[in-house]
Parts: C-alpha cells; sequence; structure tokens
C-alpha cells in the first residue's frame, strides 16, 4: 500500500459516505421522493472492487447502488439531480435511485428486481467474449440475491462457457429484515461457487485492500480467459433497508460490532499508523469531499424538473409517437 | 362504525381466517420478524409461529411454486409479493401451475391459493414498482382475479379468497393502505363476482375497480357540479366479472366509461368495453371510452408520474366526451 493509492481509495470511499449521508438527510427532509436504499459502511466492498476494474470494464448494479456507480467513476451531481427526478439526472429524472445507468462509464445498470442484474453481467460477459473484447464485467449484488434463480442459473452458464465475469457479493447479513442464516444453510455464500466450479472466496468487506486484492485475482482470471470467480465480501449496513427502516431485526451489540468495524476509519487509522497521511491531510481530504457533495446537491436543486411531454419520450427507440399512442 | 384502514382490513382478514382454519399459512418476504413491510402481519408470526407465517429467502419462483404444492396437499397458503412487479419472476407457477392444475388433471386437482401483490402508482417508486398488472391475470383462464377499493370490501373479499378452492390473485392497491372506511368488527364475507354501485347516477356509467373508484368517485361529485349524474360501478372482482350488474347500469344510461390505472393498450377496460360492444350494443347512445394510462413505463419524477395515470379530471373529460 502506498500512500497516493491510499489516498484515492480513502476519497471514493468518502465521497460514497457523504453521498449517502446527504442523501439520507434529504429525503427525511422530503425533499426526495419515492425511496432509497443507502449503502453507508459497504463502502470498501464497492471501491475495493471497483479500483480493480479497468475503465473499459462493466458492472451491474442493484437496487443499494449509489456506491457502485460512485466508484465506477459516476459524478456524484448527475446522480444527485437523478435522485431529485430532474432533467439533468443520469436518466433525465424517469428512472430514480434505483435505476441510475451510464453506459459510457460501464454502468451497466442499477436494478429495482433483486437478482437481476447477475445474468445481465453475464450476458455482458458473453457479448465480450463473442466480439473478443478483453472486458470483464463484474456484478455486484446482495447476499439475499443469491437466493434467486437467476444466482444459479448465472453462475452455472458463466462457469460452463468460461464467461469473463466477477460475481461480488456484499453479504451484509440481511435482506430487509431476514437474516441470511435463516433462509440459507450455507455459512459462506462463497460455498456455493462450489457448485459451479469456480473459485469462491471470503474477504472482510471492511478492508478495501483485502477486496480489491481478492477482486483483482478474479478479474485477471476472467480476463486471461480461465471464467468466472465468486467473491464474498463480509460487510455491514450501517442504515436501514431503507430511509426510515425502523430496524427491529439489528441488536446493539451487532451494531456496536460493525461500528468499530467502520471500513473508513479503519483505513484512516492505517493511513496514519502507517505514516501515509497526517491526520490534517485526511481531514482536508474529508472537507474536500464534503463540498463536493454541497456542490451536487446544489446543482441537483437547481436543475429543472423534465417537461411533462417528456413522460412519453424514450419508450421505443423507432416510432415512438404511434406507438404510445396506439 | 368504526373505521379502519385498508392494510388493517387485509390484516384482519387474513389474521381472521388463520384462527378460523389451521390449513391457512402466511408465506413471503418479511412476512414474519418485520411483520411485512406494509405492516399487515405484525405480531402475526409470534401467534401462529414460524411454521405458518413463513419469511421466505428472496426466491418468488421458489416460494410461489412452493405454495402450489403446498395448496395441492390441503394447504390454504397465502402468498405476498411484496410489489405486484416481481410476479413476472414466479409466471411459471401461477400461470402454467396453479390456474392450470384443476382443469389439465380433469378435476382431480385443486389449488386453493390466494397471492397478494400491491401494484399501482403515485409513490415514485418508477417503473419497477409501480406497475398495474390485472391483465396479465385476466388473460389467464383458471386465476379469479380481485381488486378492491375500499377497506370494506377488501376484507369481505380476502376471506372470501381464502376460502376459495382455486387461485385467486389478489391484488392491492399502495396507496389506498393508509386509506380509511367503515368496517364492521362482526365476521362478514363478500362473494367474489359481484360488483358494488358505489353510487346511483342516471346519466352515464362510470365502471371502475382498485383506487380509480376513489377517482371516479371524486369525478361523479365534480360532475354533479355541471348536472351530470353518473353512476359508478366499483367491479371488485373482475374474474369472474359481474356482467348483470354492469347491463342493468348500461340500460339505465346508455353512456359508458371504463377507468383503469393500468396502461390502456391490452387493458381489462378494453375487454369490459368489447363486451358491452358485443352484449349492449343496441342501448349505446355514444361509444363506450376508456380512460388508462399512458402506455409507457411509470417514470420516477414526481414532475411526470402524474401525467402517466388517471385522475379524477381525466375521468371528469373522459365523462364530457360521452355525455355531450
Ligand atoms: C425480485 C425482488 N424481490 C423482492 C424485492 C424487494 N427487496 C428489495 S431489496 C430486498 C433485499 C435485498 O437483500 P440483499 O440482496 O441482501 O441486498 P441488500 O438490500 O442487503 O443490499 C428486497 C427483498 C425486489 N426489489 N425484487
Ligand atoms: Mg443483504
Amino acid at each position: 500500500m502506498d500512500g497516493q493509492t491510499a489516498m484515492k481509495f480513502l476519497r471514493e470511499m468518502l465521497k460514497i459516505r457523504y453521498f449517502e449521508l446527504k442523501a439520507a438527510e434529504l429525503f427525511m427532509q422530503g425533499l426526495m421522493a419515492g425511496n432509497i436504499h443507502t449503502c453507508a459502511g459497504q463502502e470498501a466492498a464497492e471501491v475495493g472492487a471497483c479500483q480493480a476494474l479497468r475503465e473499459t470494464d462493466f458492472i451491474t448494479s442493484t437496487h443499494r447502488g449509489h456506491g457502485h456507480c460512485i466508484a465506477k467513476g459516476g459524478q456524484v451531481d448527475i446522480m444527485m439531480a437523478e435522485l431529485f427526478g430532474k432533467a439533468t439526472g443520469y436518466c433525465k429524472g424517469k428512472g430514480g435511485s434505483m435505476h441510475i445507468v451510464d453506459v459510457g462509464l460501464g454502468i451497466l445498470g442499477a436494478n429495482g428486481i433483486v437478482g437481476a442484474g447477475i445474468p445481465i453481467a453475464t450476458g455482458s460477459a458473453l457479448a465480450s467474449k463473442i466480439r473478443g473484447a478483453d472486458e470483464v464485467t463484474l456484478a455486484f449484488f446482495g447476499d439475499a440475491a443469491s437466493n434467486q434463480g437467476s444466482f444459479h442459473e448465472a453462475l452455472n452458464m458463466a462457469s460452463a462457457w468460461k464467461l469473463p465475469c466477477v460475481f461480488v457479493c456484499e453479504n451484509n447479513k440481511y435482506g430487509v429484515s431476514v437474516c441470511i442464516d435463516r433462509v440459507c444453510n450455507v455459512e459462506d455464500i462463497a460455498t456455493r461457487a462450489v457448485a459451479y466450479n469456480i473459485p469462491g472466496v471470503v474477504v472482510d468487506g471492511n478492508d478495501v485492500f483485502e477486496v480489491y486484492e481478492a477482486v483483482k485475482t478474479a478479474v485477471e482470471r476472467a480476463r486471461s480467459g480461465e471464467g468466472p470467480s465468486l467473491v464474498e465480501c463480509k460487510t455491514y449496513r450501517h442504515r436501514g433497508h431503507y430511509e426510515g427502516d425502523p430496524q427491529i431485526y439489528k441488536t446493539p451489540e451487532e451494531v456496536g460490532y460493525w461500528k468499530d468495524r467502520d471500513p473508513i476509519l479503519r483505513l484512516r487509522q492505517k493511513m496514519t499508523d502507517a505514516n501515509l497521511a497526517t491526520v490534517v491531510e485526511l481531514d482536508v481530504l474529508e472537507a474536500e469531499v464534503k463540498a463536493e457533495i454541497e456542490a451536487a446537491v446544489e446543482f441537483a436543486k437547481q436543475s429543472p424538473y423534465p417537461a411533462v411531454d417528456q413522460v412519453t419520450m424514450d419508450v421505443y427507440a423507432n416510432d415512438n409517437e404511434r406507438s404510445v399512442i396506439r | 362504525m368504526r373505521e379502519i384502514n385498508y392494510g388493517q382490513a387485509i390484516s384482519e382478514a387474513m389474521h381472521e381466517e388463520m384462527v378460523r382454519d389451521g390449513s391457512v399459512i402466511i408465506l413471503g418476504e418479511d412476512m414474519g420478524v418485520m411483520g411485512s413491510v406494509f405492516g399487515l402481519t405484525k405480531g402475526f408470526m409470534d401467534e401462529f409461529g414460524a411454521h405458518r407465517v413463513i419469511d421466505t429467502p428472496i426466491s418468488e419462483a421458489g416460494f410461489t411454486g412452493m405454495a402450489v404444492g403446498a395448496a395441492m396437499r390441503g394447504l390454504r397458503p397465502i402468498v405476498e409479493l411484496m410489489y405486484v412487479d416481481f410476479a413476472p419472476i414466479c409466471l411459471d407457477p401461477i400461470v402454467n401451475q396453479a390456474a392450470k392444475m384443476r382443469y389439465m388433471t380433469g378435476g382431480q386437482v385443486k389449488v386453493p391459493l390466494v397471492i397478494r401483490a400491491p401494484g399501482g402508482a403515485g409513490r415514485r417508486n418508477a417503473g419497477q414498482h409501480s406497475q398495474s398488472l390485472e391483465a396479465l391475470f385476466t388473460h389467464i383462464p383458471g386465476l379469479k382475479v380481485v381488486a378492491p377499493a375500499t377497506p370494506y370490501d377488501a376484507k369481505g373479499l380476502l376471506k372470501s379468497a381464502i376460502r376459495e378452492d382455486d387461485p385467486v390473485m389478489f391484488l392491492e392497491h399502495k396507496i389506498l393502505y393508509a386509506q380509511k372506511g367503515e368496517v364492521p368488527e362482526t365476521e362478514y364475507l363478500i362473494p367474489l363476482g359481484k360488483a358494488d354501485v358505489k353510487r346511483q347516477g342516471k346519466d352515464v356509467t362510470i365502471i371502475a375497480y382498485s383506487r380509480q373508484v376513489v377517482f371516479a368517485l371524486e369525478a361523479a361529485k365534480e360532475l354533479a357540479a355541471q348536472g351530470i349524474e353518473a353512476e359508478v360501478i366499483d367491479l371488485r372482482t373482475l374474474v369472474p366479472l359481474d356482467w348483470e350488474t354492469i347491463e342493468t347500469s348500461v340500460k339505465k344510461t346508455h353512456r359508458v366509461v371504463v377507468v383503469q390505472e393500468a396502461v390502456k393498450r391490452g387493458g381489462y377496460a378494453g375487454e369490459i368495453a368489447t363486451q358491452i360492444m358485443e352484449n349492449a350494443f343496441d342501448e349505446l347512445d355514444a361509444p363506450v371510452k376508456r380512460v388508462a394510462g399512458l402506455n409507457v413505463v411509470l417514470p420516477f419524477s414526481p414532475a411526470l408520474e402524474d401525467a402517466a395515470y388517471p385522475s379524477a379530471k381525466d375521468i371528469v373529460a373522459g365523462v364530457r366526451d360521452v355525455v355531450k
């Protein structure tokens, strides 16, 4: 670990943290409509995984997707505008929090359907293979998504055809209120890789470097044509499943345990311990990131709503008007 | 009479039937510990046990298929799909299994299964969490389809649905959960297949179901101020359809507007309009009019969503088109 890399990783993680805390605050103030799922606490998994990718690689994301998008290079102002339902947002206000996409950055999309991104990532990998491109596609998904048929079917095909993809499970222990150990009889999701004869590894999902190293190995394997891997990151979401979730299913001990393992505080500590940065430098970095998020909020607030005639646009590529009217 | 909301009415219906009949079980995501994301099964797991109130994994195809199997073996499962938008994940157990079992076994097998699924727009939940998908189910022989608009109807119909010996799609509307209405404390049932005339009128018939009934009644008030007396029929059950109530009203008013929140193309309103055309054409003084959602994906932005599906003013405009 060198200082520059550590700073880069930390900056991305902070960006996610402050984006999420800000979004939650605005949501609770009633400034955002709909529903948001924040990923505070899971930043190391998201940043560690995306840092192991090239800019030309792809990801699919989930309903809890803000962190994935930021980690893959998404712009926080355009993201924030989407959360506000503004015309300047990534999807012109049509998708909202759960549907951010930037194909140019390789972000094939967050998704409102649990498990849906996994076969889509596998299909993206198929496209790379057929075209002979050396891109890799990485699918992010939760512990609970690994109980969907889509997960098992996709892993089977990816393995059978040695597709260049990487499956990254962020195991935060819960699918909404349901603890994974009540609905799944393996201790580690990574064990499921055995069924598909692919590597399955478990990492400390709150250690950004551990995630980075594991995903890097998986990405190299995928790129060299040896097929997919499953990487499970053990982590925890600090906030509710959705904003406003009373979280009756969590125990104070568990919350405390994970608070002590906050991925951002851990990285900060590591960096100061190893003399890679001073506390002052880290505080400056934090202030810069906070300012960037504030600017994003300002951009979103100042942006216009989409004009109402946009409601019928973009349903089809051709013959849109007739197809919508009839 | 006491007032409770639509969500509480659904909760009470499930509770009463669970107490009454030990073969009723509940399966779905977050139904147990959390008491469902809409709070409808709070306390059920403690009262009835984790074997009757089952927190499933996120495996819609799997647990809906299991519910079909359990129903074939004599249980009466109530499955909750957290959003009706997830039904496409488990269309096989619904469409190819539950719906067809009785017929394809020559009547040997019954599937007494209720699938509860909230749908509907208005909560800025975007395209994958806002749809009205009733037409997928009304299209499938073997399924009964219920879509109540009031707490009273929701409770009485759900209790009947649970006692049905055929699979029932019980389609709720998320916006209605908080809507209050009178519900007696004493037990009652509402039979499937009976519409309810929610307002009498002589000039035009508005046929609606689910949340659009609320808008239709609002529209009727506005129309009354303009001198038009609208009759509002709440279908309550889409399959089987209460043709008699429709026919009686058409013979009285001779003008019909059919309303649905779902996108217009291929919707159930078109089916009703066609049945009126086929069976009561001579009674009509104007073409039957549909008021329905735009043929678009439901958008997230508050600036767009309200334009995508009908509200009272669209129904008023629709009525003005047929009453000239
Ligand atoms: C097919 C489907 N079923 C259910 C839901 C409702 N839902 C949204 S997120 C979620 C839990 C997902 O848990 P997990 O995959 O572990 O991701 P996490 O929320 O923990 O990030 C559920 C049940 C959904 N969106 N899609
Ligand atoms: Mg989870």
